[in-house]
Formats: structure tokens, C-alpha cells, sequence
């Protein structure tokens, strides 16, 4: 069944299955020799026109499939606690429960204790399909604990596929263990293909029992990401690349980073804004730099985006995160609580939960499909940004007051598509106090035109559509994408019958407490 | 003759442990420490200290002023 569908899919796209095996083929996973676009890359929407592969390798994997972090969840085990580099964005000293970004844990778990953590949230949580090492250091400056822990989760859970991020220094090291455990989805995280640029982030560098520092210690660090990007590629393992969007050091140069990875074969290109608030003591929290605005970041990604598909779904998650992205269910598996825990691996239900995920994905998707057929080209020119308050499966089921964040979907005539969500909770992100919430939000979804909620009160309501948002309750629990373009439609309707005027909205902040000009002004 | 690690500055990350030379870092109450008699400063191993060279935090691994400085034999 899975496999009719796919070559439907294909045959729609316009390409015979040959063309695009042989693609494959000759791009050594995705798009390496450039030229062909995005017709094999990508995570964007569905099945879309990726190859059945492929399709299968990231189907219910929520970091590298926009449609499925709807729906699956991953978690994160902080096994990896060393790193062989230093960032100018990150401090290894401050954690804090409450705080949410990469390199942050709040305990360290050796690879036995991660293992049984494993077992204790896939049996609470059966759509938890992805274990991922993202540090709280670099996977692979710690080999030995994480190769272990792949092992072992594979011998008791084997159905979870495995993931690792890097920043690469060690990488070309370790592509053969990587392959020998199964893990088919890496990430590096680059954020230069210039070395005089990647010395304004990098202070230093350990390689081979020596620190280097300055453009030397960039150029060690560019030329063992390149070699170990190629040689992921050369053994067919899915290759995501994040980079760090720092406004004025790497902004601009982030699209000859992005030529050059999809060039080397990388499936998806993922650009996050810096986080830097003074009280996160790093580099560039105390020397002011800003992370980009909401416009500035998503016209980075729409740039990049004519050559390779973007990932804009990424939450940037703390290194031990568990649940689907956007919420962060760590605190119920601490140590203590998974040891009290009396787990039992049921797969058969993990496989029967799923299938009932993936009938409920079906039905989203097709909902979505026969309103995009209903809505014409009249007005393809316009575009508007609307934000939805969800808890996840892709419904409009959270109350306005309850959202910690707000996805942002693009309509048009021709898609609803996710471009990238905002964050509201205010805990530890150095933000704005006892500052009314209402003008965070707002602060927040700026750009918007409407915001989609569950439930609003009367107030609130009233002081969005001041602002300019209108505030949407009447799609309570339908699907989030079929539920916004129904609404696009009756926006159009009313342009057309000159009821009101097509206006473009302001700038949005994308995370709350991060330090931009308006912060540092205020 | 030895470096000892600050342990207020210490994030236990672990990274110094296994470049040691002398196996001479271990863990300790959530925190790392240098046994000084297996301490030679890396002297006759490599250019510079591993434990400092790695460590992520500036000025956490520094010269014990107890002992004196290492003589390689």
C-alpha cells in the first residue's frame, strides 16, 4: 500500500520512478551536483516528491519531517557531556529547568540510565519514535558513551530510530560506527564555509591533542565538516545542517553555506536565530549581539529556499528535551522518577498507536488538499501570515492563554505552509517581567493577520483586533491547515467585495528575551 | 608538579578526563580532580597541558602552587 502511494505521488510530480532513483543515485542521497533544485530534498509538507526511501526514513521523524512533528515526538538523552570546541553562543555553565536551548541539561545520564529512560517515555509516550544525542557537549567527543547507549537502545527498543548531532571536528572518525549502528539521521551543525568568518564565532578548537585558536582553529573545523558531510553522504545516511543565524557576522553568508552543504549532499538545510541574553554568559550575550527578527530570519530561509528545502519547525531543544517539539515533558523522566518507574516495551502497541496517528495524518492532509482545490488563483498575488495555538496533531486545540507558543503558517492560493512558530513563555528568557502578556503576544505575532485558538476571552480579543490580529475561535479542535485556509477564502471573499483592504502587518520577535535593538533600547 | 582543576569553576563536563596522559582525573563527588602524584604537567607527552588545552571554562585547570613544578626525569 505505502508503496502504490508513493508512486503515485512521483507520477504526479511529473518524474517516472526511474528518473528519480537514478537521481539518487548519481546525487549520492540529495542533490549534490546542484542544478536539479529541491525535487529530491526536502521535509517541507508530505510525502511530496521525495523518493520512497527516503520517504520512509523520515516519515515519522519529527526534526526532519515538518508534517510529522504534528504528530510523533522525539527525546533527547544527555549522555554526552564533553566538547572539543567552543562556541561563541554557548556557556556550558548555566542550566536552569526552565530554560529551553541547546546545550542546556539538567543532569547527565550515563548510557545504562539513558537506555532504561528510553524504555520508560516510549512506553508512556507510544508516538515517541526518535532518540537523538545532541550533547549537552558534541556526541562525538564523547564516542564511547554514545556509541553505547545506540547499542543498547537498539538490543531493547528497536523500532527507535536514532539520530546525533555534531559539530563535526570528529566526524570524519566516526562515519563507519555511525553506519555500523544504524544511525541514519545526523546533523551538523555549520555555521561557515569562511574561515575568516568562522573564527568570529569559534575562539578555539581541540584537535589532535593541541588547541588552536583564530582563523586557523575555523579553517581546521570547515575542512573536517566538509570531508565528514561527503563521506556521510558516500554511505547514503541522512544529513540535516543547522546553522546559526548571527545578524552581521554569518546573516548573508549563510547562503554560500547553504550552496555548499547541498552541494556536498545534505537533505535540509535548518537556519535558527542566535539566542543571546546577557544572563546566558556568553560570548556574544555580553558583547550585545543580537539575534535576527522574525522578518529577517524567515527572508534568510526564503532565500535558501530556491535550492534547497528549509527546516523551519526546529524548536532548538535542550539537550535531555523529550515530547514533541514545543513541549518539553523532561521533568516527568527525571532519574529518580524512571527508576521508580515499572516499564514494559509493548511494540505492538507502539505499531497499532501509530498506524491510528498516521489515519489521522491522512485525514489532515487530504482536508487540506480539497480546500487549496477550492480557493482559485484570483488573488495568487496575496499572502498573510495567521498564528495557531495548538497543543499538536495538527489541530487548532489550545486556548489563546494557555499557549506557551504559536505556530505561523503562510497562506495562499496555492499553500498553507509552516514558516515558523514564536515562543511566549517568558521563564528564564531574561524577557520582559511583569510586562502585561497580552503585548508579548502581540510582540510575538506581530506579522500575523489572525490568531486561531481553541478559546478566547472577550478582552483579549478585543485589545488583538486593536492591534490588527483577529482573533479566530470557531475552527475550536478542527485541523489546523483546512481550518486556516477557510478562513483565507472569506479574507478573500471580503477584498473582493471591498469590505476591507489587503494591508501588509509589522515585524515579529521570534523569542521573547532574546537581545535584539528594541531589547537593548528598552 | 601538577595542575589541579577549580572545582567551583568546574562544569564536570568530562572532557579532560580521557585526554589525559597519566590517567590522572577522575571523577569525584560531581566534580573532576587531578591526582597530583600522576601529574607531569604533560611534560614529555605533548606541547601543552590536555586538561587546560580542552577545558571549557578559562582558567579552571591551573598550576597547584603546593608542589613544585615538574622536572621530567
Amino acid at each position: 500500500m505505502q508503496q502504490e502511494v508513493s508512486i503515485d505521488s512521483i507520477k504526479k510530480s511529473g518524474s517516472s520512478m526511474e528518473d528519480v532513483m537514478q537521481q539518487m543515485a548519481e546525487h549520492k542521497g540529495c542533490g549534490t551536483s546542484g542544478g536539479s533544485g529541491k525535487a529530491s530534498c526536502g521535509s517541507s509538507g508530505g510525502q511530496g516528491d521525495l523518493a520512497p526511501d527516503i520517504w520512509e526514513k523520515v516519515k515519522n521523524h519529527p526534526c526532519y519531517s515538518e508534517e510529522a512533528h504534528h504528530h510523533y515526538a522525539r527525546m533527547h538523552v544527555a549522555v554526552a557531556p564533553a566538547c572539543n570546541i567552543q562556541c561563541n553562543y554557548c556557556n556550558r555553565k548555566y542550566d536552569c529547568a526552565n530554560e529551553s536551548r541547546p546545550g542546556v541539561v539538567s543532569e547527565k545520564l550515563t548510557p545504562e540510565v539513558a537506555a532504561k529512560k528510553v524504555l520508560a517515555v516510549a512506553s508512556t509516550i507510544p508516538q515517541m519514535t526518535v532518540l537523538g544525542i545532541a550533547g549537552p557537549g558534541d556526541s562525538l567527543a564523547n564516542p564511547a558513551k554514545t556509541f553505547k547507549t545506540f547499542e543498547l537502545i537498539s538490543q531493547v527498543a528497536p523500532d527507535i530510530k536514532l539520530c546525533l548531532s555534531t559539530n563535526g571536528l570528529a566526524l570524519p572518525d566516526y562515519v563507519q560506527e555511525i553506519k555500523k549502528y544504524n544511525v541514519d539521521h545526523v546533523t551538523v551543525t555549520i555555521n561557515m564555509v569562511d574561515p575568516e568568518v568562522g573564527a568570529k564565532i569559534y575562539p578555539w578548537i581541540f584537535y589532535k591533542n593541541k588547541r588552536y585558536t583564530g582563523v586557523e582553529a575555523a579553517r581546521i573545523l570547515h575542512e573536517r565538516q566538509m570531508l565528514g558531510l561527503e563521506m556521510l553522504t558516500a554511505e547514503k545516511i541522512l544529513v540535516k545542517v543547522n546553522s546559526v543565524m548571527i545578524p552581521g557576522i554569518n546573516d548573508a553568508h549563510l547562503v554560500e553555506v547553504n550552496k555548499a552543504v547541498k552541494s556536498r549532499g545534505a537533505f535540509l538545510h535548518n537556519i535558527m536565530p542566535l539566542i543571546s541574553a546577557p544572563e546566558h554568559g556568553t560570548v556574544f550575550g555580553l558583547n550585545g549581539q543580537r539575534g535576527p527578527t522574525a522578518q529577517e530570519l524567515k527572508a534568510l530561509q526564503d532565500s535558501c529556499e530556491g535550492e534547497m528545502n528549509m527546516m523551519r519547525h526546529c524548536r532548538q531543544c535542550r539537550a535531555d528535551a523529550v515530547g514533541l517539539l514545543g513541549e518539553d515533558r523532561s521533568s516527568e523522566f527525571t532519574t529518580d522518577k524512571i527508576m521508580e518507574m515499572d516499564v514494559s516495551y509493548d511494540l505492538e502497541g507502539r505499531k497499532k498507536y501509530q498506524e491510528v496517528v498516521e489515519a489521522e495524518r491522512q485525514k489532515e492532509s487530504e482536508a487540506k488538499h480539497a480546500e487549496l482545490a477550492e480557493l482559485g488563483n484570483e488573488f495568487a498575488d496575496v499572502q498573510v501570515l495567521v498564528a495557531i495555538a495548538t497543543k499538536g496533531s495538527g489541530r487548532i486545540n489550545e486556548h489563546f492563554g494557555h499557549a506557551k507558543e504559536f505556530q505561523i503558517f503562510e497562506l495562499s492560493t496555492q499553500s498553507a505552509k509552516f514558516v515558523g512558530h514564536r515562543r511566549v513563555d517568558l521563564y528564564c528568557q531574561g524577557g520582559y517581567g511583569d510586562e502585561d502578556s497580552l503585548a508579548t503576544v502581540i510582540r510575538a505575532i506581530n506579522d500575523c493577520h489572525a490568531v486561531f485558538v481553541a478559546k478566547i476571552g472577550g478582552c483579549p480579543k478585543a485589545d488583538l483586533k486593536n492591534a490588527g490580529i483577529e482573533a479566530v475561535d470557531e475552527y475550536a479542535n478542527e485541523f489546523i491547515e483546512q481550518s486556516a485556509l477557510r478562513w483565507f477564502k472569506d479574507y478573500l471573499g471580503k477584498i473582493k467585495q471591498g469590505e476591507i483592504v489587503h494591508e501588509a502587518r509589522g515585524d515579529a520577535q521570534i523569542r521573547q528575551g532574546a537581545y535584539t535593538p528594541e531589547s537593548a533600547a528598552a | 608538579m601538577a595542575y589541579k582543576i577549580v572545582t567551583s569553576q568546574c562544569t564536570a563536563c568530562s572532557a579532560c578526563e580521557p585526554e589525559c596522559p597519566n590517567n590522572a582525573i577522575r571523577e569525584k563527588d560531581g566534580t573532576f580532580i587531578i591526582k597530583p602524584e600522576k601529574c607531569t604537567e604533560c611534560i614529555g607527552y605533548f606541547d601543552e597541558p590536555q586538561c587546560v588545552a580542552v577545558c571549557p571554562v578559562d582558567d579552571t585547570c591551573i598550576i597547584d602552587g603546593a608542589y613544585p613544578r615538574y622536572q621530567a626525569a
